[in-house]
């Protein structure tokens, strides 16, 4: 391998998605700090009360006073924990949460191509000609408006986030106290009961898509100029509902139901380790919203592609159509919290066996059975 | 002799060389660990270690599909159901039982046997795992997507034991019920 | 196609660096002064009575199989998914005698009571 062609494979497949990954990680980092901002705001509101008032104008700054105090509390072991567990758990749940945005497409696949043949001549040490600079913006990878793109995406962002349950069950036992380890045992059965029909409601869509990337799942929708909630709502009822059991949000919020379990499976934690699990749960919230979004509401496709009138849409940026899709999801998340009363434990448990499930099933029957008689 | 330049260290082939040993060195340690660990919870987060490396080593085959299910299935689901099943039981006799039992002797005999036995096919067999012998089938079959080639064995040529499978899967249903019913 | 996932891999040491280094960070400025009641175990004020490592109904046990069992069944579905153009009808009829068989032993499941939380 020459020198050269070295380089250009350093420059796509490792230097240009590292600074994508740290942008990612930091604007996320910072979205969620905001998401609590605005969830505060919002349920203030809706309650008839003003919220954060006193950090800055209207508790603009109130996030940042947040994240230092983690940061400086002090962090309590419990003396009955087992001290390894209790410090790894934390991170086997942020990590997961994290790690499903490597392979959410923000936008199309060649997003960053004009930029980056503009920025890469800024590197002269790096001696790059033109027709290597050409080739790197052509890459779908190092231009592409997602960190990666592989052929199992969907099955990834699955496997990864089930990874992220364990963190919660582990973090429960290790606490060695009773509310944290009902709570984790509680969250961990109701996340895995709806784990099951989220992904029966996942095939429907996948039998329309025929593809696991997710970035060729947006392409498709953008082919058939129609985004696929409107071939499968019933899916995506059901997505979005297992998705709120999944993040463990309000009417599903039992493992943490402050009325019963005290704080749920992270009672015995605080400060820094405490502000882990805080970040997985809004990371994952944010990851179910743009999963949700990109297999249902279109991606980065502006609304109703099929409509040439609205062609004067397509000077805004498809990231700008993502992220204010994901943001919307994001809303509606807060707004249900504000408006639903909780489930009881056992309600939560046969809903999910009894109707979701069987719904979800018969989606899938049904959808393929359609799509035999138009094929 | 001239200077190797640094970066062919991180050739392709180099790179997949360095990943196998890390990875393998990963499950070795962990799955010794989780045999080892005194409480049983340690043990399982050890097994985590151990079959997430596995499916690291899946994915460095390019066996992407298997390498997910690994992930999905024995980290996100048999893992969770061992947990489970640790919580059910009390902790507590168990960190206290002895870890061996009396054969241990003999366990350990038949397991140095199997592997000088597994050690002897391994270097009988080497000629499997030559690269210039490698069938042209093998390297198309590799260069295709890796979840549509699962998918049509699975669903054309394998179509028996995929439809056993369910009746398996229907079994353990049963059993779980069965098993547990004298408690519901 | 182990190109793609260099990425990730990268991702996967960004985003380990994230608690490693807030811990880290953390040790040296936050304050550390245990305290025999402090490092109690959390139980509304009162001492804690009893193990908290106590045994759990076996309800919980019984979620967690049936969610491995169902689990590998939508695994079976994903690439049944993906080709099932290519596999049409055939492929219909497969899945349908696949998912018969467990909607069985799901109903079976039912009528046995496993799916109350009583």
């Amino acid at each position: 391998m020459n020198e050269n062609v070295f380089i250009e494979n350093l420059l796509i497949y490792a230097v240009i998605p590292l600074i994508k990954i740290v942008v990612i990680v930091l604007v996320l980092s910072g979205a969620i700090a905001y998401l609590t901002l605005l969830e505060r705001k919002l349920i203030a509101h809706i309650q008839v009360r003003l919220g954060p008032m006193r950090v800055g104008w209207h508790g603009l700054l109130q996030p940042i006073a947040d994240g230092l105090k983690f940061l400086l509390k002090e962090d309590i072991v419990p003396a009955k924990a087992d001290a390894l567990i209790f410090t790894i758990a934390p991170a086997i749940s942020l990590i997961p949460a994290f790690l499903v945005f490597a392979v959410v497409p923000f936008g199309p696949p060649d997003m960053l191509q004009d930029f980056l043949g503009w920025t890469l001549g800024w590197f002269p040490f790096l001696n790059l000609d033109e027709a290597t600079t050409e080739r790197i913006a052509q890459n779908a990878i190092a231009s592409g408006g997602y960190v990666t793109d592989i052929n199992i995406a969907v099955l990834f962002v699955l496997s990864v986030s089930s990874v992220g349950i364990l963190g919660i069950i582990l973090g429960g036992w290790a606490s060695n106290s009773k509310y944290p380890l009902l709570g984790a045992l509680r969250s961990t059965a109701q996340m895995v009961s709806y784990e099951v029909a989220l992904g029966f409601a996942i095939i429907g869509v996948l039998l329309v898509a025929g593809s696991l990337s997710l970035v060729e799942i947006v392409q498709n929708q953008q082919q058939e100029q129609l985004w696929y909630i409107f071939v499968q709502p019933l899916a995506f009822v059901l997505f979005f509902i297992c998705g709120l059991a999944e993040t463990n949000r309000l009417p599903f919020d039992l493992p943490e139901a402050e009325t019963e379990l005290v704080g749920g499976f992270h009672t015995e934690y605080s400060g820094f380790r405490f502000s882990l699990f805080f970040l997985a749960e809004y990371a994952n919230m944010i990851a179910v919203s743009a999963i949700g979004v990109v297999l249902f509401w279109g991606g980065w496709l502006r609304p109703f592609p099929s409509f040439e009138w609205l062609n004067f849409l397509n000077f805004i940026p498809g990231v700008v159509w993502f992220l204010g899709k994901v943001f919307l999801f994001l809303y509606v998340f807060i707004w249900v919290r504000g408006t639903l009363p909780r489930f009881r434990f056992d309600q939560l448990m046969q809903y999910g066996w009894k109707i979701f499930l069987p719904v979800a099933m018969a989606n899938v029957i049904v959808t393929a059975g359609v799509i035999l008689a138009f094929l | 002799m001239k200077a190797r330049p640094l970066y062919l260290l991180i050739s392709p082939f180099a790179m997949e060389a360095t990943l196998f040993y890390i990875l393998a060195t990963m499950l070795v340690v962990f799955a010794i660990l989780t045999v080892t660990a005194a409480n049983p919870v340690r043990s399982a987060v050890y097994l985590i270690s151990a079959l997430l490396g596995m499916a690291g080593l899946f994915f460095l085959l390019q066996a992407e599909f298997v390498g997910a299910v690994q992930i999905l299935v024995y980290v996100g689901g048999i893992m969770v159901l061992f947990l489970f099943v640790i919580m059910l039981v009390s902790v507590r006799e168990v960190e206290t039982q002895r870890r061996a039992n009396r054969q241990w002797k003999t366990a350990l005999v038949l397991g140095i046997v199997l592997s000088f036995e597994l050690v002897y096919f391994v270097v009988q067999g080497a000629d499997v795992f030559r690269i210039d012998t490698i069938s042209q089938d093998l390297i198309i079959e590799s260069q295709t997507l890796n979840t549509e080639t699962v998918g049509g064995l699975l669903y054309s040529t394998y179509l028996l034991p995929f439809e056993i499978a369910s009746v398996l899967l229907l079994v353990a249903m049963i059993a779980a019920v069965v098993l547990t019913q004298k408690q519901l | 196609m182990l190109a793609s996932y260099v990425p990730i891999v990268i991702f996967i040491l960004v985003a380990l660096s994230l608690p490693v280094v807030g811990l880290v960070v953390g040790r040296l400025i936050r304050p550390y002064k245990p305290h025999a009641t402090k490092l109690m175990a959390y139980e509304c004020g009162v001492d804690p009575e009893g193990d908290a490592r106590d045994r759990f109904s076996i309800r919980f046990y019984i979620i967690a199989i049936l969610f491995v069992v169902f689990e590998v069944e939508t695994i079976f579905l994903f690439p049944w998914a993906i080709i099932y153009r290519r596999l049409a009808l055939f492929g219909f009829i497969e899945m349908l005698v696949f998912l018969g068989i467990l909607i069985v032993g799901y109903f079976y499941v039912w009528k046995k009571g496993a799916l109350e939380w009583v």
